[in-house]
């Protein structure tokens, strides 16, 4: 039975892990630019200083006459504004965002009259669980697919198409319903909100200074930098190589992350139902699936509990590669369930 | 004058460390503890959530029963076995009689839903399925729900046994929970409630 533990366990590692690349590659980018052009604006003076002075004294005396800013305060701006950013977008979706999705997928919130056996799954596994009951949504559309929001689980709510809650037989739903209280369980719908607040920021800072640099930043680097040094050039070059790559990377990780969450709520959902054949038995039935969802967005995507841009995806170029999918290979995650199964009946 | 003042300083530097150091410890004990304080009420939380479930089974009884009496009145051994499993839940006192009880409810109510399928008039009763689904799911809530009270003990007992929160616990006379665990062998196969 330590099996699930175990993958739980994985899990969790992975995501620091993950959390902890994409925070570097943020600060990173963001020093590089911060150094770049603010760098630059005081560099005929601040640079001055770093490749003419010979002596401490003559730092001093150039840092009095020219007032610029230090590299370590640059630093330390860029990093801090940054991140100032990045929080206030966290906030706005952190208080805001649940409602807003809700709105967004044209989900309709229900009682317990209107489906008393979908409210009593839900009602059973928040026990299993030690969670309040969450709010309950409907979506009216044919496609299959369900997901969960809410900033802690006394905000949550999880909300299912009308396709798929017909398809599914009651240890199905269950098994849906046990990942789908996971992701509450497990603060996952904060972590993706993380993720998605970074991805933006980065893209936002990276834009940004490209355009900076091909419109009014170039030419005054021109005027400025000639017979400027090394260490700025290479800084330039680190910091547009950075600007071009990092948005990339950054999405590539809140994939990664968004995948991971996956299998860790199969995991975690299974811990809660003992039965990993119902969980697998839908996703078999979500796998046949055609029908696309029209209340989505590339921005909710990674919120369902199967990719609801599938048939989308699979007609661009992006099936290619696992890389650039919100949520893992459908026949990889009942793999991943069968092995807990068997692990786990021996001691059941 | 030189050392003495060297000496002052290292007194005050010690001081200094062996005060953050106990400050240190001491904001450790008061997390350990009250983590401990939040796990024991957790796992009393559980146990009374039990209760919550099985007492509202008991609620729903009378409900079943008068609604299949309306169409199977002559399975009398099979009504009276439900209301006589329902008395005895209800005047259980103390842990064993109390599961007992409950085995006893479960078995009855099973039998009851077996019977059932032979009446296609009550099997078409929209009130009678209603109230199946929730008894049926009121029996996964209890069994849920003793899931979590085991989940819970276990969180509890561990952190009482493991170093150091184990100091705490010792200092504070934490007692260990007990696991809810199945007695009755034929209670390991729950009955199957068709749909």
């Amino acid at each position: 039975m330590a099996s699930f533990d175990a993958l739980i366990g994985e899990n969790k590692r992975n995501t620091v892990l993950l959390v902890a690349v994409v925070t570097l590659v943020f600060c990173l980018l963001a020093a590089a630019i911060g150094l770049v052009v603010f760098g630059w604006e005081s560099q005929s003076q601040n640079v001055t200083v770093m490749s003419h002075s010979r002596t401490y004294h003559d730092v001093i005396e150039a840092h009095q006459e020219y007032q610029g800013p230090s590299f370590a305060f640059v630093l330390a701006i860029s990093i801090g504004a940054a991140i100032a950013v990045a929080a206030i977008m966290t906030l706005f979706s952190y208080f805001g965002g649940a409602a807003a999705l809700m709105a967004v997928s044209h989900a309709r919130e229900i009682q317990k009259s209107d489906d008393p056996q979908l409210w009593n799954v839900i009602e059973e596994l928040s026990l299993a669980a030690g969670l309040p009951m969450p709010r309950v949504y409907l979506i009216d559309e044919p496609a299959m697919n369900a997901f969960a929001t809410g900033r802690d689980p006394k905000h949550a709510a999880v909300a299912i198409t009308a396709g798929l809650r017909q398809k599914l037989t009651r240890d199905e739903l269950q098994g849906v319903m046990a990942h789908e209280l996971s992701h509450v369980r497990n603060y996952d719908i904060r972590l993706t909100m993380f993720a998605a607040v970074m991805a933006g920021v980065v893209v936002l800072m990276a834009d940004l200074f490209l355009r900076y640099l091909w419109f009014g930043g170039g030419q005054r680097r021109d005027s400025n930098s000639r017979g400027g040094n090394p260490l700025q050039l290479i800084l330039l070059i680190f910091a547009i190589v950075l600007a071009i790559l990092a948005p990339i990377f950054i999405k590539i990780i809140q994939l990664a992350i968004s995948r991971q969450r996956e299998y860790m709520a199969d995991a975690a959902g299974v811990a809660l139902t003992r039965y990993p054949e119902g969980l697998i038995s839908a996703l078999r039935k979500l796998e046949t699936d055609e029908e696309p969802l029209h209340a989505v967005t590339r921005a909710t995507a990674h919120l369902f509990i199967v990719n609801p841009l599938k048939a989308e995806d699979q007609r661009s170029h992006l099936k290619a590669s696992n890389l650039f999918q919100t949520h893992p290979d459908l026949e990889d995650r009942i793999a991943r369930l069968q092995s807990i199964g068997t692990a786990a009946a021996p001691g059941k | 004058m030189d050392v003495k003042s060297g000496f002052t300083g290292l007194a005050c530097l010690a001081a200094v460390a062996l005060g953050a150091v106990l400050f240190v410890v001491a904001l450790w004990f008061i997390f350990a503890y009250n983590g401990l304080v939040r796990l024991r009420n957790t796992v009393k939380e559980a146990w009374a959530q039990i209760d919550v479930q099985l007492k509202r089974r008991c609620d729903l009884i009378p409900n079943i029963v008068e609604t299949v009496k309306g169409y199977a009145a002559h399975e009398r051994e099979t009504l009276e076995n439900v209301v006589k499993a329902r008395q005895a839940g209800l005047s259980a006192t103390g842990v064993k009689e109390q599961a007992e009880a409950d085995n006893m409810i479960t078995g009855a109510l099973g039998k009851l839903f077996a019977l059932s399928e032979a009446y296609p008039n009550l099997k078409a009763n929209e009130n009678f399925l209603a109230l199946q689904e929730e008894l049926s799911s009121t029996e996964n809530k209890i069994a849920f729900s003793r899931q979590y009270y085991n989940d819970s003990v276990r969180t509890f007992n561990t952190k009482i046994q493991v170093f150091p929160t184990t100091i705490v616990a010792g200092l504070f006379h934490f007692q260990p929970a007990d696991f809810f665990e199945v007695t009755d062998a034929a209670q390991r196969e729950a009955p199957i409630v068709k749909f």
